[in-house]
């Protein structure tokens, strides 16, 4: 019995982090509308600086004085981001918002890497918490103790700011309606930065205070990123007690998950999430919000078949990759091979997120899923290539079809945060189910066969399937369930107004989106050769949003210009440097504020300005007869 | 008390949000190719009337029959399937498509066409859009962005999506709103032409009176959730219970002039 006090207490204990970082992020959703993906980021940041400072000075106040200090600074470094990015993108879509903050997390990673070394680091133990108690024989931590209290007594003081301050009533009135609050005479560029300021501060003091209890080390932003993402998920978004409350379900969820089912302890809490999203949307103290203004997005340009002349510039680009085998050397047929897979990889998405509106943060799933089904049907059923490349996608077809009915009952920031979640549910049991898929240690020896094997013929293969996919892609988004699935990006009310059932035509699209990401990932399994869990990895989801927007968002071919552009691109930076993760950040981030429309989108906007060049007089003769 | 032939026959509706009733126990009919006016002063409950009858809300009791079908509850797209066509207050659109395309949708939704992945969709139903654009007047704006146009022919494109589904009926919140006088007064007389050619029976709410009195076969008046007045558009300008809710009981203004005080 003692064991289990001790154990509901550890969880209480990791309860506090987690809600000092939540609560942050919550803050700063309420009032920017922003979710903050750096905001691990920041907690990382506010350990390292922790521990450097703690290591500096000694003594109980170097201590303590070095943690509150560390927090500090970094809400220092989150309003100089907050006054040079954020103010440039608060009217973005929120993908972009979404985007622009997980380029600031690449960047910080290889930053701290840079400056404190890629190797854990244990940290001090707490001056004054340094013995454990005895509890029934069995040992507690005081520090555990400590940060116990330490949680509700944030949530007290956050309550008392909020109540009873005249910037908390600011800050609660411009979470219900900035706009009103702006038309009252209130600067609102410092009450967001100031806002901003706080959140940073309490995930950066959540940050710091883990480091007598764990190691710091460069991969703890994303950890706790997706652990923060499904406490706000189901506390709800902008609710402070809501962090709170979720903060503890999820960490008991985790401390007695272990016990219970050590295979699946990850499962656990992303099933409640689930539960929760079904039942209350809006998660257990959030409420239910109006439809958040519709970005109309950055052009209305509507889309249009390939005129012939441009579908013989198709033909003839597909003509000179086809031609490749014939002048490169086996690897640049293998790097061909695999831009060719991504290029699938970033269609599907791209059906998704640009024709549908859902900006899916956990694509990869279905990619690793196509993956593993490979692997499975090659391994385990000896199956021939053919069959293998046929019905590996089911997987993905699969996965889609289970995680995507649950996800389209959402949509906007809580779909990407949904869609996230679910792939880190794929990956822990790729991960965790050692038995079946091998593990951290992957799936070896999937090779294509003969027929296959060559580069030049895998090249060719690999090819064939992205040119297929892309034209089977092109003719949905041209087809009657292609206009009913923009129809309901567009305008949910007027579509469901003319006979459209929204949902099922979402779904049915994720459906075919995973599909195809599955027909990917079963060519990438015989490219490599083998499958890991990094197949349907965070790093991997966030690689193909990257693609669709470096093409252009608004665009039908964005995705497959943005894929061959982006994967060339990241292939020849891990070549040449190091700091690969901190180019890409930087260059995500260059993308989102200068640069929205994409490579593809701004060449129609040059294009379409020389053809409306001679037509203002055309425009107005046909208005005025229509008076 | 429906007649057979009702196209829409309602009775009893009744909705309240918390402690306010917002429509009680409203009952009416709508006959084939009858323009039905329901005004009222805002807060009367009109829109609220609206939703429902569209599928959007659910009444808390009542029951609509819609074409002989007991609709109550329905959702939206069950409703317009039945063959109902709606105009929003403030237009709803697909501002990223092309105004035929607008249409071109709503049709290949009508033929049952959603769920086809391989059919092209600009070439499909193109000539029946084309008529329909014709029809509002909008056959010049059919390869513009819908989302560069100007309110009053997102007006015209919406009236041109409802009557996709060739309609028995058509559910027009404020068709009007937001348009100039000019345009108004031509909407309208577009939309009862039509009305009357196709024989479609309309129901919708306005604001301006020029409007409802000029083309109502019969108006409804809606005061706080009640039915106050019912007739046509001649009974209900002599109705004192109507002249009272739009222009006040007159009581002060009565007063005033009774003793001869300075105004």
């Amino acid at each position: 019995m003692a064991f289990y006090i001790v154990q509901f207490l550890t969880g209480l204990a990791s309860a506090a982090s987690l809600f000092l970082v939540a609560s942050g992020l919550s803050i700063i959703f309420g009032v920017t509308r922003i979710v903050n993906f750096a905001h691990g980021a920041f907690y990382m940041l506010g350990a390292y600086l922790a521990f450097t400072l703690t290591e500096r000075f000694s003594g109980a106040l170097g201590f303590w004085g070095g943690i509150v200090a560390a927090a500090l600074v970094v809400a220092v470094i989150g309003v100089v981001i907050e006054m040079v990015l954020l103010r440039r993108i608060y009217h973005s879509p929120e993908l972009f918002q979404l985007l622009a903050t997980f380029g600031l997390t690449l960047m910080v990673e290889d930053l701290v890497v840079l400056i404190w070394g890629p190797s854990d680091m244990l940290g001090r133990r707490a001056p004054g918490f340094k013995g454990a108690v005895d509890f029934f024989g069995q040992n507690i931590p005081s520090y555990e103790l400590f940060l116990i209290v330490l949680g509700p007594v944030v949530l007290g003081i956050l309550w008392l700011l909020f109540q009873r301050t005249r910037w908390g009533v600011l800050v609660r009135a411009a979470t219900q309606d900035r706009d009103m609050v702006a038309a009252l005479g209130v600067n609102q560029k410092w009450l967001f930065t100031s806002v901003f300021a706080l959140g940073v501060f309490l995930a950066a003091l959540g940050g710091a205070l883990q480091i007598p209890r764990d190691a710091v080390n460069h991969a703890m932003d994303l950890r706790i990123i997706v652990d923060v993402f499904v406490v706000v998920v189901i506390g709800g978004l902008g609710s402070i007690t809501g962090a709170f409350v979720a903060a503890v379900l999820v960490s008991e969820l985790n401390a007695f998950g272990i016990l219970i089912f050590p295979k699946i302890s990850i499962i656990l809490v992303f099933l409640v999430m689930a539960v929760v999203l079904i039942v209350r949307p809006w998660g257990l103290f959030g409420k239910p919000e109006a439809p958040a203004r519709r970005s109309p997005g950055l052009t209305v340009n509507p889309w249009r078949p390939l005129t012939s002349s441009e579908r013989l510039a198709a033909l003839a680009v597909i003509a000179i990759a086809a031609a490749l085998p014939l002048f490169a050397g086996n690897y640049a047929l293998t790097v061909g091979a695999e831009i060719a897979i991504f290029v699938i990889f970033a269609a599907s998405l791209h059906f998704l997120m640009s024709v549908g509106g859902l900006a899916s943060f956990g694509h990869a799933a279905y990619f690793g899923l196509g993956a593993y089904g490979v692997a499975f049907l090659a391994k385990m059923a000896g199956l021939p290539m053919i069959a293998c490349l046929l019905l590996g996608p089911l997987l993905g077809l699969l996965g889609a079809a289970v995680f995507g009915f649950f996800a389209v009952q959402l949509s906007g920031v809580y779909f990407a945060m949904l869609t996230l979640a679910f792939a880190q549910i794929v990956w822990s049991i790729a991960f965790q189910w050692v038995e079946v898929t091998g593990g951290d240690n992957g799936i070896l020896g999937v090779w294509p066969e003969k027929w296959a094997a060559s580069p030049s013929h895998f090249y060719w293969l690999s090819l064939g399937i992205a040119v297929l996919m892309v034209a089977a892609l092109r003719v949905v988004i041209f087809s009657p369930f292609g206009f009913a699935l923009r129809a309901t990006r567009d305008s949910p009310l007027r579509g469901e107004a003319i006979g459209i059932n929204g949902k099922r035509i979402q779904w049915t699209a994720f459906v075919i989106a995973g599909s195809v990401a599955g027909v990917g990932g079963a060519l990438f399994a015989y490219l490599k050769g083998s499958v890991f869990p990094d197949v349907v990895g965070i790093s991997l989801s966030v690689d193909a949003l990257v693609m669709v927007l470096l093409g252009g968002v608004e665009t039908i071919s964005g995705a497959v210009v943005g894929a061959v552009i982006y994967k060339a691109l990241n292939i020849w930076l891990v070549s040449q440097t190091d700091l690969s993760k901190l180019v890409l950040g930087g260059f995500i981030v260059l993308i989102v504020v200068a640069f929205p429309k994409g490579i593809v989108g701004v060449i129609e906007a040059i294009r379409l300005r020389y053809r409306r060049a001679p037509a203002p007089a055309v425009l107005a003769q046909r208005i005025e007869s229509a008076e | 008390m429906s007649s057979p032939s009702a196209l829409l026959s309602v009775e009893g509706l009744t909705k309240s949000y918390g402690g306010v009733h917002a429509v009680r126990g409203v009952s009416f009919a709508l006959k084939a190719g009858e323009i039905l006016a329901l005004i009222g002063p805002n807060g009367a409950g009109k829109s609220t009337c609206f939703d429902m009858l569209n599928g959007q809300k659910s009444p808390d009791s009542g029951r609509i029959m819609l074409l002989g079908e007991d609709t109550t509850g329905r959702a939206p797209r069950e409703i317009w399937r039945l063959g109902v066509g709606r105009t929003f207050q403030i237009t709803a659109t697909f501002p990223t498509m092309t105004v035929r395309e607008n249409v071109q949708v709503a049709l290949v939704s009508h033929r049952g066409q959603l769920f086809n992945l391989f059919a092209s969709t600009p070439k499909l139903a193109r000539e029946e859009a084309g008529r329909l654009l014709e029809l509002v007047g909008m056959s010049g704006y059919a390869d513009r962005p819908c989302g560069e146009l100007a309110y009053g022919d997102l007006k015209r494109l919406e009236l041109a999506v409802a009557l996709a589904n060739q309609p028995k009926l058509l559910l027009m919140d404020e068709p009007t709103a937001g348009m100039a006088p000019r345009e108004r007064v031509e909407l309208m007389r577009l939309t009862a032409q039509i009305a009357r050619e196709k024989s479609i029976g309309v129901l919708f709410t306005e604001h301006d009176m020029d409007v409802v009195f000029e083309h109502a076969d019969r108006i409804l008046v809606l005061n706080r959730g009640n039915l106050i007045a019912e007739g046509t558009p001649a009974e209900v300008r002599g109705n004192p219970e109507v002249r009272a809710v739009y222009l006040g009981e007159g009581l002060v203004y009565d007063a005033r002039h009774r003793d001869g005080a300075p105004a």
